[in-house]
């Protein structure tokens, strides 16, 4: 038997701060001679769209994200601006605004972007599976994907998750 | 020490420095030296673990002023 070892993701979220795990982890795991394959299922799809702009983050219903300015002088950097979740839900824009003050923090820290980092997991041969049934089930196209994504259902997953060493569900 | 390649990893935080390591790597040959630059205090841990997974031995791992330096021969 062929001893190496096998990480299999299970990607199931679709919005920029869930999508570092399974790329972080995959792109981690591939460097260090991993066979490594993630299955996209449900809000999952969303990571393997061409246009990436759908994926924000939400600081609605979300206490544990800190709500810091990515600029100005540190005192200012150093305030959290966190707001109830009835005017959050009330302001227009929230989210987007929350997206762009995230990827800029992401950017200041030297933490790779999410097109990045999914170029550095199929460029280590990250196998990238999207689950047909919910391509379906969510109205997308084929063509709405990346190229290199193979289609598959549930007993894919287990052909290679039945072999690996490492499984986790994001 | 002699190295036959440096990578400037500063700057560059989790997982980057790794995979950039792993890349520099891909490019050399075996016994050859590879110095990495970084500034992120986690890949200090992560190389040494890096180094432990992929058996390239990491010759030498220190730090001088919040910089770390860390020197790797291949495989």
């Amino acid at each position: 038997m062929d001893d190496t070892k096998k990480l299999a993701i299970i990607a199931t979220k679709g919005t920029l701060d869930w999508a570092y795990p399974p790329f972080i982890l995959a792109s981690t795991a591939a460097a260090l001679g991993y066979e490594t394959q993630i299955f996209f299922t449900f809000y999952g799809l969303q990571m393997l769209r061409k246009d990436l702009s759908c994926l924000k983050v939400s600081p609605l219903g979300n206490p544990g994200m800190p709500m810091k300015m990515p600029f100005g002088p540190k005192w200012f950097k150093d305030i959290n601006w966190n707001m109830p979740n009835a005017i959050q839900a009330l302001v227009p824009g929230y989210e987007s605004v929350a997206t762009a003050l995230m990827k800029q923090t992401i950017k200041n820290n030297g933490v790779a972007s999410i097109p990045e980092l999914r170029e550095l997991c199929q460029e280590a041969e990250v196998k990238f599976i999207a689950c047909q049934m919910t391509v379906e089930l969510f109205g997308f196209e084929h063509s709405d994907f990346i190229d290199g994504v193979e289609f598959g259902g549930a007993a894919t997953f287990f052909e290679f998750a039945g072999e690996t060493d490492i499984c986790l569900y994001i | 020490m002699n190295f036959d390649k440096e990578l400037d990893a500063r700057g560059l935080n989790c997982p980057l420095p790794i995979l950039r390591c792993k890349k520099s790597l891909n490019e050399m040959t075996s016994g050859q030296v590879l110095k990495v630059a970084s500034t992120d205090p986690g890949s200090v841990k992560d190389f040494a673990a890096f180094a432990k997974q992929t058996g390239n031995e990491l010759l030498t791992s220190t730090e001088a002023g919040g910089e770390y330096t860390f020197f790797l021969k291949k495989k």
